[in-house]
């Protein structure tokens, strides 16, 4: 509809989608509404399936990435997040856009040592109890090694998935874990099931936030937390600068060198700048009926930890 | 390729990080080929840095070998574009832009040429070492299209090099035609690849190379005249003898 309207522009077809170049704020009214992809601007169905693109292209070599272009730090800050999220064993979590299963698998080492510990002070108490006594409670814990915690691991390619799992099994992670394939903005699980939400780098990628932080709300238990790990706005103008030249001169070229993918580390940088900063997303996740709604900053602002809670 | 901008950003980056985006107007987009990608000289240099040394860490990533040909062939390939405008088949081939791949080749018709004939040896050489013209990568650096042309013609032809001098596709055979590339062409890609591929060579093909072959294609790289400047497309039937003798390529040890 589109290419009526502007016919001097060329239409560019890719992979059977159709790149429509826009003229100003003239589209066709069943193009659908406008969003963004990067710094283009698409409609909404558009950015799904670029998106889905992406990441299908992306997945083989998405930690090998992660590693590359943030110098091993990303590791550190899925580290925070769970320590923020301090589980306990019982804890059920669901990890959306969790693909490769970075946080289900440090979810699970967490809940693993805390359970260990639980166990050694339960020992340690338990002085007088018979040989008899202390093996059965040994037999019962073995199975529990993880005490009732679960961790489900939502994406919506399968390609992610695919190496997710497959990075589970070859760490040997098995017990407590469970893969779906699903979409953020319309969740395949009932209403207050989870005790934690999390989605670390995950919500920048998806195409109506507010439907997403509703679904996050409605899949919660009442006390139930939300946590969201996501690249934010850095305010210190030098850092801002370093920040920008690193991002939008290196990133692309490792992304090219490692990956042989310039435009999907492309769209990575820019969807960075085209997402709401930290108070604009803190709002957002108070309209979706969250309390007690805070942010943490991280490296000055590069990355920050967003916290609610649906009371 | 590349969707430019319809509207200008908000927030635009700095000068430096915005340079993609500034190259391209705003009302229309001026990509000069499809799948250029717009760099500036700083990430220039990193590409040409970092598939350098990708290349080397790993020879099977062609995407690398074919970066690094289109981030430092920057004096390089319009030398050789000069060369071929003041060439009349070259003029032509400028003109005209042929381009070899499996669906502009006519393959039974090559097969059924005579042996010894450019096409039937050509076909014998994509048979015998499996490979396929369509494997070249479309360049996305060169920032020229013309010369974005030139490393494609490059590319596409690098089989037809193959066959010419002989030289199969393994290590040892792509090492020697690099050196005669190097020497033809002056492309940087093709010295460093000349002169870090044998690294990884034996120390009996290493003689071999250094004591007949590459001093052979050296001798012919000087000799013959550019290898761009041969429609070979017009010269199916051409007995290979004969296509060595007219450009000056000596033959084979």
């Amino acid at each position: 509809a589109a290419a009526g309207l502007c016919p001097w522009r060329a239409l560019l077809v890719r992979r059977g989608g159709a790149l429509r170049l826009l003229c100003g704020s003239v589209r066709g009214l069943a193009a659908g509404p406008e969003t963004h992809f990067g710094f283009q601007t698409v409609t909404e169905a558009e950015r799904r399936e670029k998106i889905y693109q992406v990441f299908e292209s992306v997945a083989k070599k998405y930690d090998v990435m992660n590693d590359s272009m943030t110098l091993g730090i990303h590791r550190v800050w899925k580290d925070i997040l769970v320590h923020k999220m301090n589980p306990s064993p019982g804890t059920v979590l669901l990890d959306v856009a969790g693909g490769t299963g970075d946080i289900a698998f440090r979810f699970i080492n967490y809940v693993r040592s805390v359970r260990e510990r639980q166990l050694q002070q339960k020992l340690k108490r338990h002085q007088n109890l018979s040989w008899q006594e202390i093996s059965e409670s040994y037999r019962e814990d073995k199975f529990k090694s993880l005490g009732d915690s679960q961790v489900v691991v939502c994406d919506i390619n399968k390609e992610m998935l695919k190496v997710g799992k497959q990075k589970a099994q070859h760490l040997g992670y098995s017990e407590g874990l469970s893969w779906v394939l699903g979409n953020a903005e319309e969740l395949p699980f009932d209403d207050d099931k989870f005790d934690v939400y999390t989605i670390a780098f995950g919500i920048r990628n998806v195409t109506r936030i507010d439907l997403a932080l509703e679904e996050a709300y409605r899949v919660l238990k009442p006390g139930g937390r939300f946590l969201c790990l996501e690249f934010s706005h850095v305010s210190n103008p030098l850092l801002s600068r370093l920040y920008d030249l690193y991002s939008f001169q290196v990133i692309p070229v490792l992304g090219e060198v490692i990956a042989g993918d310039w435009k999907s580390y492309q769209y990575l940088v820019e969807s960075i700048r085209r997402f709401p900063p930290q108070e604009e997303l803190k709002a957002m996740i108070e309209d979706a009926g969250f309390l007690k709604v805070d942010y943490q900053n991280l490296n000055l602002g590069i990355v920050a930890i967003h916290s609610g809670f649906k009371l | 390729g590349r969707a430019c901008l319809s509207h200008t950003e908000p927030r635009v980056r700095d000068g430096r990080s915005g340079e993609e985006e500034e190259e391209e107007e705003e009302e229309g987009c001026y990509q000069p080929y499809p799948g250029h990608i717009p760099t500036s000289p700083l990430q220039k240099a990193l590409l040409a840095t970092g598939s350098a040394f990708m290349a080397l860490c790993d020879p099977y990533r062609h995407d690398m070998v074919a970066v690094l040909g289109e981030t430092t062939g920057c004096l390089a390939l319009p030398n050789l574009r000069d060369k071929m405008k003041h060439h009349p088949e070259g003029y032509r081939i400028l003109q005209e832009r042929p381009r070899i791949r499996l669906s502009t080749l006519d393959i039974a018709r090559l097969r059924g040429l005579p042996d010894g004939s450019l096409g039937r040896e050509y076909v014998r050489f994509l048979e015998d070492n499996k490979v396929s013209p369509d494997t070249r990568m479309p360049p996305k650096f060169v920032d020229d299209e013309e010369l974005a042309y030139v490393i494609q013609r490059y590319r596409e032809v690098h089989d037809l090099m193959h066959t010419l001098l002989g030289m199969p596709t393994n290590m040892l055979g792509e090492v020697v035609v690099k050196w005669f590339e190097a020497v033809q062409t002056g492309l940087p890609m093709c010295v460093l690849g000349a002169v870090f591929g044998p690294v990884r060579l034996s120390a009996r093909k290493l003689q071999v190379l250094a004591t007949e072959l590459v001093p052979w294609a050296i001798r012919s790289g000087r000799n013959a005249s550019c290898v761009l400047n041969v429609y070979y497309e017009q010269r199916w039937e051409q007995p290979v003898e004969s296509l060595r003798k007219e450009i000056g390529i000596f033959p084979p040890p």
